[in-house]
């Protein structure tokens, strides 16, 4: 039986995935997204977005669940699994089941991803997707991959903060502000972020500590000074968290706190500290495909290209200046056809 | 006659006889509207509330219940609580598949 091959398989079903399964789609490929967790993305836990051009307001929900469904409807397949392990295979003729089809199989080095076109035509070079589904191995075949798995919230690296979520940390304050209403809490960070959690929650609790570990905010100036102004809002520069102390239940109370200009530990009572210094990717499974940068960024320009043909990258997974929701429809958009241009070439 | 199961929306009164009192271990989805990830989880919830026999399966919407919140510490949602004989088994918090639902829930 002849295996099913797809024109493109797209790893992690964001803004960035879904809009590249919708242009996939809509160039008549036939394409399936596979996603760990949940379809939707960082986007899920914004309440509002008021900055998609030609939607005035909508929740980040809604805009998830409208766009899963468009693709659903242009006919995307979507199944819940993490994809484990990509490998490029060749073989001289179609892929079928049965003996007298000499198959070599080898990971994908950066040398010979770069094979060109002409030779990848004479070849029929597809990928592998190893993918775990509830346990069990599969094997997906494709002819491109476009990675769009994201990013995930950066921890701050306490010793057991992993532990502590849902026990005082937490990585969203418009999810779980609401819980510590009349209680001491405080945020970590000095992005735009952490200055628009620490206003979040200053409506809600009776003071918030807006820990910075260094002098100088990178937010916006106009949001530093709204918080200057609140009563129930104290910053605190050049200072670090360094622990947590726990109550009898395991629930965060007090955070130890190193000022570096005093060179002194602070005692805060705090009931929950909310953690927004920045994000990173998830990479790791895809590494030997890839060239990333520092921080796991997969290298990868405007045109989504990345080092190894027929794989692409979009949306907050690649290198970029700008991490929006506009950029990353764009970069959907862009490795789509960039794909579907691949596959018509091999 | 089929009986269809379904969610079941427990306030503080009937917390006691739909969860403690239960004799199949019941999982709690403590949610909010408000809740992007919450709004997620929702339908694969109900969908296991439809086709799992074995465990009893509860929404509770923390803005109209925050006592039963506060009650079990609820400080991130969407979070999971899995009962059994009246007693808290297992907590988890965040999204997860529906696989990973039925592997919590079946622990």
């Amino acid at each position: 039986m002849k295996e099913k091959i797809y024109d493109i398989l797209i790893v992690g079903a964001g803004t960035a995935g879904l809009s590249a399964a919708i242009y996939a789609r809509r160039a008549g490929k036939n394409v399936i997204v596979l996603e760990e967790k949940m379809y939707g993305g960082q986007i899920v836990v914004t309440p509002e977005i008021e900055n998609y051009p030609g939607i005035a307001k909508i929740s980040g929900f809604e805009f998830a669940q409208n766009l899963y469904q468009q693709a659903k409807d242009l006919g995307m397949e979507y199944q819940t699994g993490r994809v484990r392990e990509l490998v490029s295979k060749r073989e001289s003729q179609e892929p079928e089941d049965g003996a007298g089809h000499k198959k070599t199989e080898e990971k994908m080095q950066l040398e010979a991803a770069q094979i060109p076109a002409q030779e990848a035509l004479k070849e029929k070079k597809y990928f592998q997707a190893v993918v775990d589904i509830n346990g069990e191995s599969h094997r997906y075949l494709t002819k491109s991959v476009i990675l769009a798995t994201g990013a995930k919230n950066r921890p701050l690296g306490l010793a057991g903060e992993e532990q502590m979520i849902g026990h005082g940390i937490s990585y969203c304050a418009t999810c779980d502000g609401m819980f510590f209403r009349g209680r001491c809490v405080a945020v970590a960070g000095g992005g735009n972020t952490a200055m628009e959690d620490a206003a979040f929650l200053s409506q809600y609790c009776e003071k918030v500590y807006l820990i910075h570990r260094r002098e100088e905010f990178r937010g916006e100036q106009s949001k530093l000074e709204m918080l200057e102004q609140k009563e129930n809002v104290e910053i605190l520069r050049s200072c670090v968290v360094t622990g947590m102390d726990k109550d009898a239940e395991g629930n965060l109370e007090k955070l130890h706190v190193w000022d570096k200009r005093q060179k002194e530990e602070m005692i805060l009572p705090a009931a929950g500290l909310f953690i927004a210094v920045g994000q990173i990717p998830d990479n790791g499974d895809f590494l030997e495909f890839l060239s990333v940068d520092e921080q796991g960024y997969i290298k990868a320009g405007e045109d989504c290209k990345t080092v190894t043909e027929g794989v692409f990258a979009a949306g907050d997974c690649r290198t970029k200046g700008v991490r929006q929701l506009t950029t990353a429809a764009a970069d959907g958009a862009v490795a789509a056809l960039a794909a579907c241009e691949y596959c018509d070439k091999i | 006659m089929v009986i269809i199961m379904a969610v079941v929306h427990v306030t503080a009164d009937n917390f006691q006889m739909e969860v403690l009192q239960s004799e199949k271990p019941v999982l709690v989805d403590f949610w909010a509207s408000w809740c992007g990830p919450c709004m997620m989880l929702g339908p694969v919830v109900e969908e296991l509330a439809e086709t799992v026999t074995d465990v009893k399966i509860c929404k509770v919407n923390v803005d109209e219940q925050m006592d039963l919140a506060q009650q079990f510490k609820v400080v991130s949602i969407p979070m999971l609580i899995l009962f059994k004989d009246g007693q808290v088994a297992a907590k988890d918090i965040g999204v997860k598949s529906k696989d990973e639902l039925l592997t919590f829930m079946h622990q």
